[in-house]
């Protein structure tokens, strides 16, 4: 049994991997920003198998709190195994170029609350050596493109910042998983359109799970958007800057 | 975007909204400005009784709430699918008490159709194990609504399609089983005499069903499979690996006809197959899940599944009526034939005691003539049709089809559902 700490639990793609972690029998803290949906999730996933359930409402921009409903979600469950940060906003790109408040709160929220949460998280890691990290990026994080550059150059940022992360925790033991899904017909995709390369949650969710088991790196989800975004990655700034995407 | 139901037929431009708590469920309710709007889930009834062009998608709410191991008792969110509950309370022994020919329907689609299964004849409807129901009101005020508190209400929105109010949860008592395994007793019947008179003399079985014979005329008319089955008690809980096919593309309409049909049901008929046999609770269920997208076979036009009940005393009636349906050579090859039991007091359920028989026609021109026909021939014989299946009977027929569709209207006043909650179906009713 794994004692797990979900961050943005009730985003479709938290929640399809809670119920694979809940059939298994593992323990979960939920931390959500819509409490009343929380408490359904929190009351599920015990139906589900989960050896307990709790949660607490949470708001990712308050950084303050960050150390503390870390330190209750350890206390709650006696202890941390892993953790899966997967709260987020899809940026509305034509906005945030209009607001420059708006952009940085796109940023703070896809990014710098995530950095503050894991810089708690590694240090409790590192101290107990041993410990599961498993952040959801995005493809949209491997080039900056003119349509979705600031929800981009968040997940960007994660994504380095993850490297880091990893290559620091190697000695201690401790996993670090970058999860990068491409497209993914959630409630918050939903006024796009969809096509044939869309994914389920839940086979992003088991895509996470089976990531996490293994202690994978950095993983595409569906495993095909590595060879898209290698040549998306491969085209020349100069030819890319005047291709619209 | 352009919407429609099982059947495909007919097609509406729709807005959906999909809130995912109470309060967003709410927020929705207040801003539809006078506009009607009307709940849907999976989208598995057949015509357009999810059909409008406001619709309120209760997929997201779909979270299990509480479940009393000891009782069986589970209360789950409205939007939450009959897959979904058997995935997660069968490998702890527990099995719906009643399940319609798919599971994927949502639990509040299954109350607001009052869905039936094979075992209607001696466990009745899935209402008759809902314990409780919350519904929201046009006003986002939320009732709780069961026998004892406003009964009323209770019975309008069990069966009622969705027009009282938005479902938020229900309570449900599941069905205690040892095993996930149906043992299975398949026997022919060579005429519709043959078969009716095997559903009564097998009154007793807890599942009954036949497959039958719509193409078939002449002596061989009405003949059948009947297909009894119990729960078994050995074979374990465990599911079936998840393993479906899915129809990619819509076939051409003309692959189905009466000859090829026909051809089908003869070798189905005729073919060998063991008259006992233990079967997996899938099979035995939902042959047809296994096929997604199977409604693509009728073609781009779409088809409409027609599902009639006719009394116990009115055999002759039934006789007639299948004789005109393979008169006209269009029944389809999915027609089911089975036995009612008792009915029960919610003001639209479908089922009274007899038989119903349910079958696929291809959209295509003269049929709504030969459905009109045959609506008479129901009627006459004191029967009704489906509301979960239709999608083009008028609203006369509707109203000799349920005499308490004035109480029913009563209600919906009286709880301000009228103008609130509306479907495509409801206005072509006139309820």
């Amino acid at each position: 049994m794994q004692k797990i700490l979900i961050i943005g639990a009730t985003s479709a793609i938290a929640e399809a991997a809670a119920r694979r972690f809940a059939q298994r029998g593992d323990a979960l803290y939920l931390l959500a920003r819509n409490g009343e949906r929380l408490d359904h999730l929190v009351r599920d996933l015990k139906i589900r198998g989960a050896a307990s359930t709790a949660g607490a409402q949470f708001d990712a921009n308050d950084f303050a709190r960050h150390a503390d409903v870390i330190e209750q979600a350890a206390a709650s469950m006696s202890g941390l195994d892993a953790v899966l940060i997967a709260h987020g906003t899809l940026s509305d790109q034509q906005a945030c170029q209009a607001d420059a408040a708006l952009a940085l709160r796109e940023i703070s929220t896809n990014a710098l609350s995530v950095v503050s949460l894991l810089t708690h998280l590694a240090n409790r890691f590192e101290a107990q050596r041993a410990g599961s990290i498993a952040v959801i990026g995005s493809v949209a994080g491997d080039r900056g493109r003119q349509s979705n550059y600031v929800y981009g150059s968040a997940k960007g940022m994660l994504s380095v910042f993850l490297q880091g992360l990893r290559n620091r925790l190697q000695k201690s033991g401790v996993k670090v998983l970058t999860i990068k899904p491409g497209f993914v017909d959630t409630p918050m995709t939903a006024a796009i359109k969809k096509g044939p390369l869309w994914a389920t949650p839940d086979q992003i969710a088991q895509a996470i799970v089976k990531g996490m088991d293994k202690g994978s790196d950095v993983i595409y989800a569906p495993w095909f958007w590595w060879g898209i975004m290698a040549i998306i990655r491969s085209i020349p700034e100069a030819v890319f800057k005047k291709l619209s995407l | 975007m352009r919407m429609h139901g099982w059947g495909r037929y007919p097609v509406v431009e729709a807005q959906s909204q999909a809130p995912a708590t109470e309060s967003q469920t709410a927020a929705v309710l207040a801003a539809r400005a006078g506009q009607p709007l009307i709940a849907r889930g999976m989208g598995r009834s057949y015509g357009d009784s999810a059909l409008a062009p406001q619709v309120l998608d209760c997929r997201p709410r779909h979270l299990l709430l509480d479940f009393d191991a000891a009782k069986g008792v589970l209360r789950c969110e409205a939007g939450a699918t009959l897959d979904d509950l058997i995935d997660v309370l069968l490998p702890q022994g527990w099995f719906l008490p009643v399940t319609p020919g798919t599971k994927f329907v949502t639990v509040g689609g299954a109350v607001a159709s009052d869905v039936h299964g094979k075992n209607h004849h001696v466990d009745g409807c899935f209402s008759s194990y809902v314990i409780e129901i919350e519904l929201m009101l046009a006003d986002g005020s939320v009732l709780r609504c069961s026998r004892r508190e406003h009964p009323e209400l209770f019975r309008a929105t069990c069966g009622g399609m969705g027009l009282t109010g938005i479902i938020l949860s229900v309570s449900l008592r599941m069905r205690r089983v040892t095993s996930a395994y149906i043992d299975q007793t398949t026997l022919r019947a060579g005429s519709l005499a043959e078969a009716l008179a095997l559903f009564e003399r097998h009154a007793g079985a807890t599942y009954s069903v036949a497959w039958i014979d719509c193409l078939a005329g002449g002596a061989k008319l009405g003949r059948s499979l009947l297909m009894l089955g119990e729960h078994a008690d050995a074979g374990g809980l465990a599911p079936l690996p998840k393993r479906s096919r899915t129809l990619p593309v819509d076939l051409p309409p003309q692959l189905l006809n009466r000859y090829s049909i026909g051809a089908f049901n003869a070798l189905y008929f005729n073919k060998p197959r063991e008259a006992r046999q233990r079967v997996h609770y899938e099979p035995y269920f939902y042959p047809l899940d296994g096929l997604l997208h199977w409604n693509r076979l009728y073609g781009k036009a779409g088809f409409v599944q027609y599902q009639f009940v006719v009394p116990r005393e009115a055999a002759a009636a039934l006789h007639a009526i299948i004789a005109r349906i393979a008169a006209s050579g269009r029944g389809s090859f999915l027609a089911v034939l089975k036995m009612f039991g008792p009915a029960n007091e919610n003001y639209l359920s479908f089922p009274m005691p007899g038989y119903t028989l349910a079958l696929d026609f291809k959209l295509e021109p003269g049929l709504f003539e030969l459905l009109d026909a045959l609506d008479a021939m129901v009627l006459d014989a004191g029967g009704r049709l489906y509301l979960a299946k239709d999608a083009r009977m008028s609203s006369a027929t509707f109203q000799r089809c349920y005499p308490q569709h004035t109480v029913f209207q009563q209600v919906r006043r009286e709880f301000g559902a009228l103008g609130a909650f509306a479907s495509c179906q409801s206005n072509r009713l006139g309820l």
